[in-house]
């Protein structure tokens, strides 16, 4: 792993973040951290595909993808493997990305309880089972939690800061928000 | 020959800045617009069967993962309906804890739709990440007003999404004197930004007016959780009869199942809240947002947000004055008396009347659920409103990313939420 660069250094992390089948809970959580890491994370990350937060993204070229939800149809699976395509780490954020729960709570129905929705998960492509991303595709470091983590979740942004040669805020640039916010 | 250039489909694909996924598509067939669809666009989780056969005090933590950003509201509904059913009392203390807790839930929810998702619009940008160095203090000043309303919720809920503390029959614990202080000192330090916002907000040169009914719960502290259900022009019911009154009407409307209250179709949200019951706002924000007050009750969509706005003002007041008078203390939860019941639990969410209806057996497991959330509430309004939109604006011969960027708008003005629609609406899906 790099070393962290210094003060100055133009790199930003460029990260995209993807909501599949949640409540997205860990969604709201980043928006929450953002009362008092805004200014540093303009500083640091292209926020290159946020969708709760812009409309012009871009998933092309990603450092890291957060992927939040468990995965539970056709699509969700096809579009875990483009984020794949477009990433060089992936992160599983939140208790359904991590280990397909509470999302996939039909996993235990019963069979009546299955027969019933089984005309719906057909139609709409959904799979038997709500599988965790890990099912799908290779995941590099997983934030649980329900909603995730929020100390962990700023650890594994720290560590890629590190791989990704990110530099460390300009210390003049400190203006801060309201403190202990999220 | 027709004109091909009025015949088209105008779509949003992705919406962004809103809570959850959904896709507009609008069908104009010479110059006419023939259909309007707000396509939720989320794989359901079938959290209405997961609770059945479950015990009903489990409820509540299971149905507060429906929704990130309205965790609380499903949290306290769902704990009022298990407490209808097992007869539980909550005493004054719990009652205005949840008032706490909703408003702090309120003024940081209402930040994030005002703040993060519509102030952009307001202002000419994509996103709140692309303001310049010029709008720095505003970004300031929006994440000091959201902060502030995420720390009351922490305080009294244990953290905002999915707080742990609230139970049926109570709170695991009361806040602290110390804590107590620094909130309020929070939330009085953010009230004058939260009252430039209104301004913002008040000045918006979007306008769309759509007659309509309007229905909220009412009651004379602009609270959350109490009183009877009110509509603009037909009276109050009892919030146990909420369920009477739709099923009289529940129309499919295109691909979404919709509700009206009393034969009619209705509005539900903070511009319901405020043209139904302004009168009940804290006397300290009926000063100061006065000269605003006067455009309600409102027809124009866009008034949501100004609604909103004043709601976060009413929010800071309202719990200064709360977090003043009351003195906290220690109690215990109240225990439930595990029997067959019905439950009925209603609280008004940040988009809007939210309800619960839960049947136990012998055993406290729930043998029935029910639930209507908001957003679907809005949907039959919603889809018709979009469709006017783009017939005005076409009207007005405005060019189709026009229209779209236009649509958007007017969509987030309603702030749909998706997650908690998929589990109760049909959904439609679009492949490709």
């Amino acid at each position: 792993m790099k070393s962290p660069v210094q003060a100055g250094s133009a790199r930003k992390l460029r990260i995209g973040w993807f909501t599949f089948t949640c409540s997205e809970d860990s969604s709201i959580v980043l928006v929450e951290l953002m009362n008092r890491h805004y200014f540093e994370w303009k500083d640091r990350i292209d926020f290159a595909h946020v969708r709760i937060l812009k409309s012009n993204n871009d998933m092309k070229n990603l450092d890291v993808a957060f992927v939040e939800g468990a995965i539970s149809g056709k699509r969700d699976e096809e579009n875990l493997k483009k984020v794949r395509e477009n990433c060089k780490r992936l992160v599983a954020i939140g208790a359904c990305a991590v280990t397909g729960l509470p999302a996939g709570q039909r996993n235990s129905f019963s069979p009546d309880q299955m027969e019933k929705i089984r005309p719906f998960l057909k139609l709409h492509r959904l799979n038997e089972k709500v599988e965790p991303v890990k099912k799908c595709v290779h995941v590099d470091a997983e934030v649980p939690g329900c909603p995730m983590d929020e100390k962990m979740f700023l650890a594994v942004l720290d560590r890629y800061f590190a791989e990704f040669g990110v530099g460390t805020r300009n210390a003049k640039q400190e203006t801060g928000n309201a403190p202990g916010a999220a | 020959m027709h004109n091909v250039d009025l015949d088209m489909t105008i779509g949003v694909e992705n919406l962004s800045k809103i809570e959850g996924h959904a896709e507009l598509e609008v069908k104009v067939n010479r110059g006419e617009v023939i259909d309007a669809k707000l396509v939720i666009d989320e794989n359901k989780r079938f959290f209405v069967d997961s609770v059945m056969g479950k015990h009903a005090l489990a409820v509540p933590q299971t149905v507060s993962r429906i929704c990130g950003t309205c965790s609380v509201a499903h949290l306290l509904a769902s704990i009022d309906a298990v407490e209808g059913a097992f007869g539980v009392e909550p005493s004054g203390q719990t009652i205005n804890m949840r008032k706490l807790l909703m408003h702090g839930t309120y003024i940081r929810d209402h930040a994030m739709h005002l703040y993060l998702f519509c102030l952009p619009d307001y202002v000419g940008k994509d996103s709140v990440l692309d303001f310049d160095e010029s709008q720095h203090e505003l970004i300031h000043k929006a994440f000091d007003v959201k902060a502030a309303g995420n720390r009351l919720a922490t305080m009294i809920g244990g953290r905002a999404v999915h707080s742990p503390l609230p139970l049926v029959g109570g709170f695991l614990k009361a806040p602290q004197q110390e804590e107590v202080k620094a909130v309020i000192g929070e939330l009085k330090a953010a009230r004058q930004a939260a009252l430039e916002f209104v301004d913002v907000f008040a000045a918006t040169e979007y306008k769309f007016k759509s007659e309509t009914d309007f229905v909220s719960l009412t009651n004379d502290d602009y609270d959350y959780v109490s009183g009877d259900i009110c509509g603009t022009d037909n009276g109050c019911i009892l919030k146990t009869a909420f369920d009477h009154y739709l099923e009289h009407m529940v129309i499919p409307y295109s691909q979404a199942r919709g509700f009206t209250y009393d034969g009619r179709p209705y509005m539900v949200g903070a511009l319901a809240r405020m043209n139904d019951n302004k009168e009940s706002l804290a006397p300290e924000t009926k000063k100061d947002v006065g000269k605003y007050l006067g455009r309600f009750p409102s027809f124009d969509v866009f008034d949501n947000n100004l609604a909103q706005a004043i709601e976060i003002v009413h929010g800071i007041d309202a719990s200064v004055k709360l977090l003043e008078t009351v003195e906290f203390k220690a109690e215990p939860v109240k225990k439930a008396e595990i029997k067959k019941g019905l439950g009925i639990g209603v609280v008004e969410a940040p988009r809007g009347i939210l309800y619960y209806k839960l049947m136990t057996d012998d055993a406290g497991k729930v043998e029935f659920a029910n639930l209507v959330i908001p957003t679907a509430q809005n949907q039959v309004k919603m889809e018709k409103d979009l469709g006017a939109l783009v017939q005005e604006k076409l009207d007005a011969r405005m060019k189709k990313d026009d229209i779209r960027r236009h649509m958007e708008v007017l969509i987030r003005a309603y702030d749909p939420c998706m997650s908690c629609a998929t589990n109760f609406l049909k959904v439609k899906w679009t492949e490709g």
